[in-house]
């Protein structure tokens, strides 16, 4: 009988968890002078990255990550079978110029804000199923391609409300492989890397499985509460992931969702605790982490691909190999909304994507 | 004031719309707002400072020789010109970050939102980007105020016709 990796109603489970053997963060000025600047792999201080439009920039962010990641594990681009990438700008545009130059065979995805919790699942599901060897998965966002694409000009006066996100300007990259196999070694030589692996070197951090959240509306439309639009989405599949794997919240070390900002958060909390868990013990928010609002005037807190890509990669997983978390689930959450679906009158639904991220030893 | 209602009445609602409307109730409980008494006296302030200036505008013109309604309109020019330069130099949106309606009603609002949109879509081209968009958000005001101009002049050539 086929092995069965299918659990519950939405999720898998990996009997061959998949391994993230490089990642990359690459951040905006603002977003390095917050909470999280010195965990970020580079700063970039032109908010035009060198290039001559919003749109340009977010491309050679987006790339300079891809690039930065494979080097980071020390790959070179053929040694990539497939990218998974995203973004926020119509038909994704950001990413196809971007990653062009690097002539990896690829999938385009997007989740809004989610994305890099879509890419990731895709990313193992076909690791795990043996169709790659190693993936990058990545996204990003731009915080004046945001504006321009939702919202305003940048120099229009406006006021924003107090619910309203700050797109992050970040790009962040996970490559996505096979667990490294251990080289044949005699029982000594074990003994004596056990003992040196336990104070030295970093754990392996393995995606143990994933929960895919579907598109939940609870009727908001007001584009600027984008925390209240999908927060019933980050606690429907937080939900589903606790009971389709038969967890307590407990398991977790955290549970990191994208960008709820406070607002979100308070509702993902209340919703949660009536449907019977509690996890305002183990909750924090990517969108909450990287600014700080009284200092940076953000409002609820980050948003966008980046927020929660630069969010994982420079922060959370630093965090796992320092051994000071061991499980996380991380579950970036998305608004599925256009500019014409707002103008037409619209909701605004949400969705998130889990992924569980485990930190083990060698 | 959107009623109290708590999340265990939005999720134990079986009507999708009205457990929509239940959560919409919800969210408005749950979300802060800026304050409007602050929000009112900025825009007093500064939208009163922007209207000041341009009386000051006027009397200066005055005495410089010009006739009263050239007056008015060197003052428009002023302000149209100085709000142009303060976007440019990203001041603008500072400004009405504080003052809201304050900076958007004054004539100065208007410019803002046209030299914005030509900042905003320049790279676009002279055509398709700085053309076509540079009254994206001015637009609307454009179209409906002469629309609404059209109307009251119809109305006022009904009333000469009848009444005159």
């Amino acid at each position: 009988m086929a092995e069965q990796k299918m659990i519950g109603r939405q999720s898998v489970s990996f009997k061959n968890p998949p391994c993230i053997l490089g990642r990359a963060s690459v951040a905006g000025s603002k977003e390095g002078e917050g909470p999280l600047g010195s965990f970020f792999d580079y700063i970039e201080e032109d908010p035009k990255f060198g290039a001559d439009t919003w749109e340009e920039a977010e491309s050679n962010m987006q790339k300079k990550a891809a690039e930065l990641a494979l080097e980071n594990a020390g790959y070179q681009p053929k040694d990539i079978r497939y990218m998974i990438a995203g973004d926020l700008l119509g038909q994704l545009i950001a990413t196809s110029f971007g990653l062009m130059e690097l002539k990896i065979p690829m999938f385009g995805v997007y989740g809004a804000c989610s994305t890099m919790g879509e890419s990731m699942s895709l990313a193992s599901m076909l690791v795990e199923g043996g169709f790659a060897d190693k993936i990058l998965a990545l996204t990003s966002s731009h915080f004046c391609g945001a504006e321009k694409e939702f919202r305003f000009p940048l120099q229009y006066g406006s006021q924003r409300p107090l619910a309203a996100t700050w797109t992050v300007t970040g790009s962040g990259a996970v490559i996505i492989g096979k667990k490294p196999e251990k080289p044949e070694k005699s029982e000594k030589q074990k003994k004596e890397e056990t003992a040196a692996k336990k104070c030295n070197s970093n754990p392996y951090i393995l995606i143990k499985g994933i929960t895919t959240g579907k598109i939940v509306d609870f009727g908001v439309k007001d584009s600027m509460n984008m925390g209240a639009c999908m927060a019933p989405a980050a606690a429907d599949v937080i939900y589903q992931n606790l009971c389709d794997f038969n967890r307590n919240p407990n398991y977790y070390d955290k549970i990191f969702t994208g960008d709820l900002g406070y607002i979100g958060q308070r509702i993902l909390l209340d919703i949660l605790k009536e449907r019977g868990y509690d996890i305002s013990k183990q909750h924090m928010d990517c969108g909450i982490e990287i600014f700080c609002d009284e200092t940076q005037d953000t409002h609820s807190g980050g948003s966008g691909c980046g927020c929660s890509a630069i969010t994982l990669t420079g922060y959370i997983l630093e965090k796992m190999h320092r051994r000071e978390w061991k499980r996380i689930l991380f579950v970036p959450t998305g608004a599925l909304l256009s500019p014409v679906s707002f103008n037409e009158g619209g909701s605004v639904p949400g969705i998130a994507h889990a992924v569980i991220l485990e930190a083990e030893d060698a | 004031m959107a009623e109290q209602v708590t999340i265990k009445e939005v999720l134990s609602e079986e009507d999708s719309q009205k457990r929509n409307k239940k959560y919409n109730d919800y969210v408005a409980s749950v979300t802060p707002k800026h304050s409007w008494i602050v929000n009112l006296f900025w825009a007093f302030v500064i939208g009163g400072a922007i209207c000041t200036l341009g009386q000051a505008l006027i009397n200066l013109y005055r005495y410089l020789g010009a006739g009263k309604e050239d007056a008015v309109l060197y003052q428009i020019i002023t302000l149209v010109a100085l709000s142009t330069i303060f976007t440019g130099l990203n001041l603008y949106p500072k400004l009405a970050k504080a003052a809201g309606a304050g900076t958007v009603v004054p004539i100065t609002g208007f410019a803002n939102s046209v030299a914005s949109s030509a900042i905003e879509f320049q790279k676009e081209g002279q055509v398709f980007g700085i053309g076509c968009k540079i009254f994206t958000i001015a637009g609307p005001v454009i179209l409906y105020g002469i629309f609404s101009s059209w109307i009251v002049g119809f109305l006022y050539w009904l009333y000469t016709l009848y009444f005159q």
